[in-house]
């Protein structure tokens, strides 16, 4: 982070890649500032190039051209292992899917990044139980994901992004699978995270999502079109 | 943590582990079969030579030992000479016949070795005394049974049947003193032993003072193959074979055995290690979005590796220790029907277990369990983050 509390720089970021012989231009020239302690949604109709830019911004996909700056790091041309790392450090990501390990308990899934960052086991079991408690699975540590619902999975998913104390939470359409009631406690929970002091930016299509946002990113065809503050 | 992920990976499909663990298991065994098959013929052929302690034997010119009806002349001559030498301790004649053998109403042929007593090596005395009058026998069990006799009867033995006078030539009248067991004859084959010029005197006179096969004890410390030499040069009626050049002589005969161990050993080893290839690289193939999210999460490429490769290897050495103990159990199996094969000496082994041979195989086993996780490991660790979870997404 900058003295001006600016996390996210991006300036003139844009992605390319071929496909089925033509080159598709995901993105085009994107540039967004991020402060810390900001929560944004960015909307658009599919295929606007969102979740390309929120990957950008995440460290998974590298721009084509522009520059990216987050907490005070130049990420674009950073090598993959800078990346990993990176990721690792200071990214915290929520995915639609959950995409949490089938074969480890709750417990174990928000432990593998603090296992990945050397942390030891007793430290990284105490602030799992913490994390697990805060987003209100105090009782279901031992719980394997097909034994949760997708909210419940959702909420282990947003606890272990939230394992290594991320400067910026990534989530990609954190409630287009679950259902009205278990999305809405998602969007509570992310409202809590935030008023604690956590730095969101979310991809969604969800308008109950986007509305609890304190800024409202619009995009059509890779690039931002409005912006709306509340 | 990777540890746990593996494990867990494992448990998660356990017919399909089980099944992986199974096929490496038979891969193994048959390895350890191959192996063991490759040394046990030569290793168990030396030890069986040595085990009375002669290193040296003489077969008449030309010949390896028994392996004609020829010959040595002027046997007691031979001892002399090579007694005479200040190498040798011990020289022991043996004469081979083939003799009917009838007790009572029952008649049966068996393989006769005339020996010296005090220093033959062909048998070791179970019960009684070694022959040494000459009216002295001593037999193995499967020729008592066969007779229906026991140590202390009368048998009648005879050299031959003379078709046109329709009687049984050189025929004596013996008693079993001993009941032994033969050490370089095959099981179930029945066999007597008597005093040297006994057997040479029922034969008659075109085996009077004549041995097939001298066996010769060396001074502990003496160079066989200069002895060897010497005694060949000395002795020009015979061809001595050190038990080096026999068990080579053995292992030029028995090279298909090694070449077929080779093979299907080498065809083994490739089972394995593509049903490991092919099980792990399945179960990668199933779990592309779950690497794809731990590269998301911060976990390094190398982690993903050693995940996938010690999921392989893990299904390999567990495969390989139970393959071991099945290879064992077969190969006793196969052992025992090797062993029925006429004429082969009842201690040869065919596969004879050796640790260094658990280790080998086990080792290349544990090898091929790395190399084969090589390439689904390179597939998950290398996934393009963002791709891989949009297709897992539309998928």
């Amino acid at each position: 982070m900058t003295d001006d509390g600016l996390l996210v720089s991006a300036r003139g970021l844009r992605r390319d890649y071929p496909m089925a012989g033509e080159i598709v231009h995901a993105v085009r020239g994107v540039s967004l500032d991020v402060r810390s302690g900001e929560y944004v949604a960015i909307v658009g109709p599919s295929g606007c190039g969102k979740s390309t830019l929120l990957n950008m911004l995440g460290a998974i996909d590298a721009p084509s051209s522009g520059t990216l700056t987050i907490a005070g790091n130049r990420v674009n041309g950073l090598s993959d292992r800078e990346a990993t790392l990176f990721r690792l450090r200071h990214i915290g990501f929520v995915f639609q899917r959950f995409y949490l390990m089938p074969v480890l308990t709750a417990m174990e899934n928000v432990e593998l990044p603090m296992a990945e960052a050397g942390l030891e086991k007793a430290a990284r079991r105490s602030r799992a139980r913490e994390l697990l408690t805060y987003v209100g699975l105090g009782e279901r540590f031992r719980h394997r994901p097909t034994e949760l619902s997708g909210g419940e999975q959702q909420r282990v998913a947003i606890a272990r992004a939230l394992a290594n104390k991320p400067e910026l939470l990534l989530a990609d359409e954190p409630t287009g699978e679950l259902d009205a009631r278990t999305g809405a406690e998602v969007i509570g929970l992310f409202d809590r995270l935030n008023r604690d002091g956590t730095t969101l930016i979310v991809v969604t299509h969800d308008e109950e999502l986007a509305s609890a946002a304190r800024r409202v990113v619009h995009m059509r065809d890779g690039v931002i079109v409005d912006e709306q503050h509340r | 943590m990777i540890l746990t992920l593996a494990r867990a990976s494992l448990v998660r499909h356990r017919a399909r582990t089980l099944l992986a663990i199974l096929g490496v298991a038979v891969s193994a065994a048959m390895l350890l079969d191959m192996v063991m098959l490759a040394t046990g013929m030569r290793v168990s052929f030396g030890s069986l030579l040595l085990s009375q302690g002669f290193q040296i034997r003489l077969a008449p010119k030309g010949t390896l030992p028994f392996d004609t009806d020829a010959t040595i002349p002027d046997a007691s001559h031979v001892v002399r000479t090579l007694m005479a030498r200040p190498d040798v301790v011990a020289v022991s004649p043996v004469l081979g016949a083939q003799l009917h053998v009838e007790h009572g109403a029952t008649s049966v042929s068996a393989a006769a070795l005339g020996t010296i007593a005090a220093v033959q090596g062909d048998y070791k005395l179970l019960t009684g005394h070694a022959p040494t009058r000459d009216d002295e026998i001593v037999a193995n069990d499967a020729l008592l049974t066969a007779l229906g006799a026991n140590v202390g009867d009368t048998l009648r033995v005879a050299a031959g049947f003379d078709p046109q006078l329709r009687t049984f030539t050189g025929q004596r009248t013996l008693r079993a003193v001993g009941r032994v067991h033969f050490i370089y004859l095959a099981a179930g084959e029945r066999a007597l032993a008597m005093p040297l010029e006994s057997l040479q005197a029922i034969e008659g006179a075109s085996r009077t003072d004549r041995a097939s096969l001298f066996m010769v004890r060396l001074r502990a410390g003496a160079n066989v193959e200069s002895a060897r030499s010497a005694i060949e040069q000395t002795v020009h009626t015979v061809s001595a074979i050190s038990t080096e050049t026999a068990i080579q002589q053995v292992e030029q005969r028995l090279s298909y055995f090694r070449q077929l161990a080779f093979i299907l050993g080498s065809v083994s080893l490739a089972v394995g290690f593509l049903l490991v290839t092919t099980l792990v690289t399945v179960s990668v193939n199933e779990r592309l979005g779950e690497f794809a999210v731990l590269r998301a999460i911060g976990v390094r490429r190398t982690r993903i590796l050693e995940q996938i490769m010690l999921e392989g290897a893990v299904i390999m050495i567990v495969g390989a220790v139970a393959g071991l103990g099945l290879g064992l159990v077969t190969a006793r199996y196969l052992n025992s029907i090797l062993a029925a094969f006429p004429g082969l000496p009842e201690a040869i082994s065919f596969f004879l277990f050796q640790p260094r041979d658990a280790w080998l195989s086990l080792g290349l086993l544990a090898l091929c369990g790395i190399l084969a996780g090589i390439y689904p490991a390179w597939r998950g660790a290398s996934l393009p983050i963002g791709p891989t979870l949009r297709e897992e997404a539309v998928a």
